[in-house]
């Protein structure tokens, strides 16, 4: 059997696959949270309850109302991130001209919110949600055995990400976008309806959230918890990469999930906290970011 | 000129400023002298501690305008080290405890405040929070904590030597002492000329730069100093409690403490007092009432509620308000 630096070829792949997908969910929520923070200067501790809600919506779904896994990812997102544009309209704009820890403070209270109304419901043991029959199964590539669904994932989020991407930097609303947070009184003045764009952005930011809470229920345990845990990491993810670049954030998220995946085969007492440490070597090293532009 | 100085209206003002302050002082300290006879001491202990966790938090975010998400990580430490020391040597006394994992702290807070005051605002949080993270990891995966289930049978033992803690009385006591020497050296802080150069840093960072001065030695120092604090904390709980758990070292501390402060007033030297000793009643009564499982639900609609109506907290609503009518 191949072996490198004394591991068996699966296991090697196959850790780094796991990697690859913890990655692709790390580029979708920075990316959420860099979108969100670059038009409403805020960081959206909701997030990881979003994204929570995203995979408990799915499951519920599922169980009371019999919506399919397909349904779900598309109907949740718009669900969830219906509620942000509500969340955005009636208590973010409130705070939108104060100082922006406010925002964090709010948002953290709502995640507060969020997980323990759920906690009371569903207690924090997780759940499963069951892969959709369409990708069960999986491919054996030689070297390793890669599940289906796995692979889904991955191109959803790759697909999702670059669509972002895309609209963001090659499309006249993502053009507004760009403006808006460079200069978003300009922009009103130009009788752009700039209140509109933040509702919307927010919106998105949040629906990215949720997609990404679809596309984790069938792969982790559905539970209150599982946003909150996973969005310190992603805020390390983001203090890594800098919120400035789209680019910027899809590629630091795949790459801490490949580096938290290696780490597992090599160390695997670390692997909880690798990202944390490169987060302490990049602020040595490169204070801004390694895509930021402001300290 | 005249040789025997009157004393201008600003300076009267000041003045009777200073003795109001000082007055207060002395009527609160003999309200917490006599308060154990009225309430029960554990419960008065546990306020105290939480209070001078978040008057130290309350140094960083109300005079240095750093928010700090990373806070649970000292109170853990401190905590930690104390309870580890005292319960392996037998011989050191609960002083010297608590002396050992304020230094701890005091470390751990300067390494995390160098590298947190690389960043601003908003990074400033989230590197706080991602570093006090690894400790909580640090904390589940050492031998030495006891894991999940925390460090327990911490002995109280003797203060130097000679007064035991075992009776809730003196241990009281002993933590009012604790509480006090923290308060004061905030006190001292804020109304020091180090104090004012903070708060100008917190007014407009960019301006304290160009008058020239040391922006990140100035940060550095308040956040060491509001760590060793946050540690002192820790550090006189886990004697109080005999135990040393993760519950002190997860994020949602970090949260809880943020809420102290900003519900009783951030900026303010009795806003976090009386904060800790709202949300800790609060806690203790939810506990043991219907509502015991909604607790982290309540703590975040007040948060909601503080943020978006009641930003200046109880202390500084109450300062407005006398400002505004007996002026």
């Amino acid at each position: 059997m191949t072996m490198i630096f004394g591991v068996p070829l699966a296991v090697f792949m196959g850790q780094l696959m796991l990697g690859l997908i913890n990655g692709a969910f790390y580029a979708l929520l920075s990316l959420g949270l860099a979108v969100i923070f670059g038009l409403l200067k805020i960081v959206n501790f909701a997030h990881g309850a979003q994204y929570m809600l995203g995979a408990f919506a799915a499951l519920l779904g599922l169980q009371y109302l019999g919506l399919n896994y397909w349904v779900a990812l598309l109907v949740v997102p718009l669900v969830v991130g219906g509620l942000g544009m509500l969340i955005e309209r009636t208590l973010l704009r409130r705070i939108a001209h104060l100082d922006h820890l406010y925002g964090l403070l709010l948002t953290f209270g709502l995640a507060l919110i969020f997980e323990g109304t759920l906690i009371n419901f569903f207690g924090v043991s997780g759940s499963s949600y069951p892969t959709p029959t369409a990708l069960e199964g999986g491919l054996n590539l030689g070297f390793m055995f890669l599940p289906t669904y796995r692979a889904w994932v991955l191109v959803a989020a790759l697909v999702v990400c670059l669509g972002t991407w895309f609209i963001i930097e090659r499309t006249r609303l993502g053009a507004y976008l760009r403006a808006g947070t460079e200069n978003s009184a300009l922009m009103q003045a130009f009788g752009v309806n700039v209140p509109l764009l933040i509702t919307l952005t927010y919106g998105f930011g949040v629906a990215l959230a949720a997609f990404a809470g679809v596309l984790a229920a069938p792969l982790y345990p559905v539970s209150p918890t599982m946003g909150s845990s996973l969005l310190i990491v992603v805020f390390a993810v983001v203090v890594i990469g800098g919120m400035g670049s789209i680019l910027g954030a899809i590629l630091t998220g795949l790459s801490m999930g490949l580096i938290e995946g290696l780490t597992k085969v090599y160390y695997p007492e670390a692997a909880n906290t690798v990202i944390f440490l490169v987060m302490i070597l990049v602020l040595l090293l490169r204070p801004s970011g390694l895509f930021g532009k402001e300290a | 000129m005249s040789a025997t100085q009157t004393l201008t209206p600003a300076m009267q003002r000041q003045r009777n400023a200073r003795l109001r302050r000082n007055t207060l002082y002395l009527v609160l300290i003999a309200i917490a002298l006599v308060a154990p006879f009225v309430a029960y001491p554990v419960f008065l202990m546990k306020v105290l501690c939480f209070a001078l966790f978040a008057c130290a938090f309350n140094l960083l975010l109300g005079y240095a305008g750093l928010l700090s998400f990373g806070h649970a990580a000292f109170l853990a430490t401190g905590g930690y080290f104390t309870g580890i020391m005292l319960a392996s040597y037998p011989g050191l006394t609960p002083e010297l405890g608590i002396l050992i994992g304020t230094l701890a702290a005091v470390v751990l807070g300067t390494f995390f405040g160098v590298l947190a005051i690389r960043r601003q605002g908003i990074y400033f949080a989230m590197v706080t929070l991602a570093l006090a993270q690894l400790m909580f990891f640090f904390f589940i995966q050492a031998p030495f904590t006891g894991g999940e289930d925390g460090l327990h049978g911490v002995p109280r033992g003797e203060l130097f030597g000679l007064i035991s803690l075992s009776d809730n009385l003196s241990m009281y006591y002993f933590v009012l002492a604790v509480f006090v020497i923290g308060f004061a050296i905030i006190q001292r802080t804020v109304h020091s000329p180090y104090g004012q150069v903070l708060k100008a840093i917190r007014e407009n960072e960019p301006r304290a730069v160009s008058l020239g001065y040391n922006v990140d030695a100035y940060k550095l120092v308040a956040f060491v100093l509001s760590a060793g604090l946050a540690g002192l904390a820790g550090s006189t709980k886990t004697v109080v409690f005999q135990l040393a758990s993760l519950t002190d070292a997860h994020w949602h501390m970090s949260g809880e403490v943020i809420l102290m402060t900003l519900l009783g007033g951030v900026g303010t030297l009795f806003g976090p007092l009386v904060g800790a000793g709202l949300v800790v009643s609060l806690q203790t009564q939810l506990a043991q009432s219907p509502l015991g499982n909604w607790v982290s639900v309540i703590l975040g609609l007040i948060f909601v509620i503080c943020v978006l109506s009641f930003r200046s907290g109880i202390v500084g609503e109450v300062q407005k308000m006398v400002r505004k009518n007996f002026k």
